[in-house]
């Protein structure tokens, strides 16, 4: 069975099975990121966060920002598995590996995947503070969605 | 009859993940001010509509059947 390149889990991620899912032999780079759960928001001292998605469309969003990953820069072989549920501080909630012949596009393409799963991917976050708690809209602290809906046909990211 | 799945804060404040309800035909904004006088939920008019597990413009339809979501501003990564 082929390994699913676009997926939400429950359990800790294994960060070399991601990775591997990109091994290419005309990849002359692989880029990775790890998102993980910090402490530290300001003054707000988290003690865990709780995600949780709409997984089957979540699974397809990923896979969408994959195909745009892969219409932006040719070559390029993306993997994403988002973690869900309870997590600890410093755990990992995604890991984002993408491989291309060239080091840019593998940057450039990495943190385009990013931004596109908190814009697009339906995965929400509970943050438990100390004195409460609150599903966060918008870590960014930016409007929601500015133009009222998201950008669902792949915005450009140059800016 | 359709499905309408909550997540985050909205099903919270429902206390419940899907709420079903009669509507035949309708616009997603028709079914947004149904949901609104309705259940007096939060956050609607900031939240995404998706059908059937792809996001939906106000002006398209919703059908018996379908399976609506509604999408708070999304917070992965």
């Amino acid at each position: 069975m082929p390994s699913k390149h676009f997926e939400i889990v429950k359990n800790p991620i294994d960060i070399n099975a991601i990775i591997q899912k990109v091994e290419d032999r005309n990849a002359g780079a692989i880029t990775t990121f790890i998102g993980t759960v910090r402490e530290l928001t300001g003054d707000k001292r988290t003690i865990y966060l709780e995600y949780q998605a709409y997984k089957p469309m979540a699974e397809k969003m990923l896979e969408q920002v994959g195909q745009e990953i892969g219409e932006k820069w040719s070559g390029t072989h993306v993997a994403i598995t988002h973690r869900i549920g309870s997590l600890n501080i410093s755990d990992i909630a995604v890991v984002i590996a993408v491989s291309s012949p060239h080091r840019k596009p593998a940057y450039q393409a990495n943190e385009y995947a990013i931004e596109r799963i908190k814009q697009i991917v339906p995965i929400w976050k509970k943050e438990q503070w100390e004195d409460g708690a609150a599903w966060i809209g918008d870590q960014l602290e930016n409007v929601p969605y500015p133009t009222g809906k998201p950008e669902i046909n792949g915005g450009d990211q140059d800016d | 009859m359709i499905k309408v799945l909550l997540f985050a804060q909205l099903q919270e404040e429902a206390k419940t993940d899907v709420i079903e309800i009669d509507f035949q035909e309708g616009t997603v904004a028709e079914l947004k001010n149904m949901l609104q006088s309705q259940f007096k939920l939060s956050q609607l008019s900031e939240s995404m509509i998706a059908i059937n597990e792809a996001y939906a413009l106000e002006q398209d339809m919703v059908r018996n059947g379908d399976t609506v979501a509604i999408i708070p501003p999304v917070s992965g990564g």
